[in-house]
């Protein structure tokens, strides 16, 4: 994969806008008194105002949908509290320009740190050096290759989405004897979709009557999806089912399927794209589910952050404190269920 | 146009004097040289491959179909890219051009001007880049290297501005049809056929006309070219325009095939196309080039990844595997084609 580095507003000059929607601090009329915690109960985060927290946001460059909804999720939970700032950058797929971009929130001495690396080993020290001048790191997803670069690791379970979507379509193939099943990977050079494999096949283990016939890798990309579905159509005449990674390739993948006037298996997507979710209300065609990588996660490690900074707990927990990780569920959405999903759809 | 015109002979205007042919067998014979044989047996032999790999997926109509459909985007692209290389050049922005062009023309503005709207912006915006790069090339004397290089950064920039990232539906009906089965002419896909015209029409333009003889002396000797009065500069700007209304027309072919615009359309587009061009036959340093070889270079490429696809082989080995074959097939042609 090239990495086609930093790009924004070279044509534009280099006055790209800060997407950092940087809140006035809102005046809440807090009590002054500053109350001791001498009280018994935990103090744990909740929808009231409390101490204002900077939060410093630095993701990858968002060059797709589950990117962008990411940076979404982080900016809308930030506005949702009077009591948190959100200093959020420009987002790079480069190294050194991720490693610059927190560096210079760490320079603006932001409360806490919330920090997608674009690849996790190599912002280690960059996650070190916040750590040692004092602002705790929230790792999100994309882990540092050490447990000191962070306070709280949140992030999806790609091993879990594998599991799941092998669990669904075994149960919906059970009593089908010698029932075929067919996988569309994502980047194969990615340890992520080394584990989601891992994980299907696991699942699929539990269940003699299933063989996967056949896997092939696209790119997470649409034209991939639909290059690499239509030979795999080509390749099995026939089969049950098909699994495939990720709803962005997965609109190549549907595009493919159409053209070869295929309808004789179900389908299962992965991520949570709006359009899957759309596909999936209609009921129309073969994709039947989609398990989830929630960039809803996002959101959430802006709530870690603000209890980071706020030295509370979480809600619902008896601990004082936040969690040192946090693996998020694979959830499976179907048509039982995707009402309820529809919001969190990316496109 | 096999022989490469020498430094030494000044390069004139008029056609060389061709040999007289005595019937038309022998003046066939003649124009299909050893290097498309040895590109025909190549493709043969994979053809056997596949055959005895997968008798059943491989050797029937729809993957015929399938693989032609396949080479058709990158196909027109690489017609494009030989002209460019002939002439002494190279074109790193193609895959930006296309993935460019596809988002533009995808985005929910242009599509409210249905088919017309989307093919005619997909091919401006083609020519728009392609006029850029000649410009910079030609007049601006920027070595095609850089120039284009230039344009594949700001061409990917744009298409990531335009659409956010996001994937963009096509919604025109008429587009979506021209992918599906409904439209094949007489069993042939319409991108199939576009593809089958622009190789013609890119094969009569390089052998038969005065623009193709002059895109082979630039790149075969550009001061000797000037010398015999040859606008250099402007048959340059030409060359980078070429290439860029190619990269339009694979944008709508695009298009068509995946239903959608993604800026990540069109990656690593410029290596494909430049690597079918030189198992082609094509001289990376300019003055030597056919089109059938180039899209003979394509369909090879594209049944190799044909052929891995439906015996299921792993990423890692289609990729190992991919690299040897080149390596093979460039060695066969230098065994086949000492000259």
């Amino acid at each position: 994969m090239p990495d086609f580095a930093s790009r924004r507003g070279l044509l534009f000059g280099a006055a790209a806008v800060s997407a950092g929607a940087v809140l006035t601090g809102c005046t809440s009329n807090e009590s002054k008194d500053d109350d001791s915690s001498s009280d018994k109960n935990q103090a744990v985060a909740d929808d009231k105002p409390g101490k204002e927290v900077t939060i410093g946001f630095a993701g990858p460059q968002a060059d797709h949908g589950w990117l962008n909804a990411i940076n979404d999720n982080a900016k809308s939970r930030a506005k949702k509290y009077k009591d948190v700032t959100l200093e959020a950058t420009e987002g790079s797929n480069d190294t050194a320009a991720q490693i610059g971009q927190v560096e210079t929130l760490i320079n603006k001495k932001v409360d806490v740190l919330v920090i997608l690396p674009a690849d996790g080993k190599a912002l280690t020290q960059v996650g070190l050096k916040a750590m040692k001048a004092g602002i705790p790191v929230v790792n999100l997803d994309r882990i540092f290759a050490s447990a000191q670069a962070y306070r709280c690791w949140i992030g999806g379970d790609n091993y879990g989405m594998g599991l799941n979507a092998g669990h669904y379509i075994g149960e919906k193939l059970k009593g089908k004897k010698n029932a075929k099943v067919v996988e569309l990977a994502g980047l194969d050079n990615l340890e992520l979709t080394k584990q989601r494999t891992k994980g299907f096949d696991d699942a699929l283990k539990n269940y003699s009557n299933i063989e996967k016939v056949a896997r092939q890798a696209a790119e997470f990309t649409v034209e991939s999806g639909q290059s690499k579905m239509s030979q795999l159509l080509q390749a099995q005449k026939n089969f049950d089912a098909l699994w495939n990674h990720d709803d962005d390739q997965g609109v190549g993948a549907l595009r493919a399927i159409k053209q070869a006037g295929r309808d004789d298996f179900l389908m299962v997507g992965g991520a949570g794209a709006l359009s899957a979710f759309q596909e999936i209300k209609q009921d129309r065609g073969v994709l039947k589910a989609t398990v989830l990588y929630p960039p809803t996660m996002a959101a959430s490690a802006i709530d870690l952050a603000r209890a980071l900074g706020q030295g509370k707990g979480v809600s619902g927990m008896a601990e004082f404190e936040i969690p040192a990780s946090l693996t998020l569920y694979s959830a499976v959405v179907d048509k039982d269920n995707v009402d309820q999903y529809m919001s969190t759809g990316f496109k | 146009m096999t022989q490469p015109a020498s430094p030494a002979r000044p390069v004139t205007e008029k056609s060389p004097p061709a040999d007289e042919p005595q019937s038309p067998w022998r003046s066939l014979a003649a124009r299909v040289d050893v290097r498309t044989l040895s590109l025909l047996g190549v493709l043969a032999v994979l053809v056997v491959i596949g055959g005895v790999t997968e008798p059943d997926a491989f050797l029937d109509t729809d993957n015929l179909q399938l693989v032609l459909t396949q080479a058709s985007v990158i196909g027109v692209v690489t017609v494009g890219m030989t002209f460019v290389i002939i002439s002494g050049g190279i074109d790193l922005s193609v895959g930006a051009i296309v993935a460019l062009a596809s988002v533009w023309a995808t985005t929910v503005a242009t599509q409210e001007y249905g088919f017309a709207g989307i093919l005619f912006t997909a091919v401006a915006v083609g020519l728009g880049c392609g006029l850029v790069n000649g410009l910079l090339i030609a007049y601006g004397r920027m070595v095609p290297f850089i120039a284009t290089l230039a344009m594949l950064a700001s061409g990917r920039g744009l298409a990531l501005e335009i659409t956010d990232g996001k994937t963009q539906m096509v919604t025109v009906d008429s587009v979506l049809k021209l992918g599906e089965r409904d439209s094949y002419v007489l069993g042939i896909p319409p991108l199939v056929l576009v593809f089958a015209a622009v190789t013609v029409i890119g094969w009569l333009l390089l052998n038969r006309t005065t623009f193709g003889r002059r895109s082979v002396a630039v790149g075969g000797n550009a001061e000797a070219a000037r010398l015999a009065g040859i606008d250099v500069r402007r048959q340059r700007l030409y060359l980078y325009l070429l290439s860029g209304l190619c990269c339009g027309i694979a944008a709508f072919l695009l298009i068509v095939l995946a239903g959608s615009g993604q800026n990540t359309n069109g990656n690593l587009y410029e290596l494909d196309a430049i690597a079918a061009a030189i198992i082609g036959g094509t001289l990376l340093s300019g003055g030597r080039g056919t089109i059938t070889g180039s899209v003979l270079g394509v369909l090879i490429f594209i049944t190799i990844q044909n052929i891995f696809a439906l015996n299921n082989l792993e990423t890692a080995v289609q990729q190992i595997a991919k690299g040897a074959i080149i390596v093979a097939a460039v060695l066969v042609q230098r065994r086949t084609a000492t000259t």
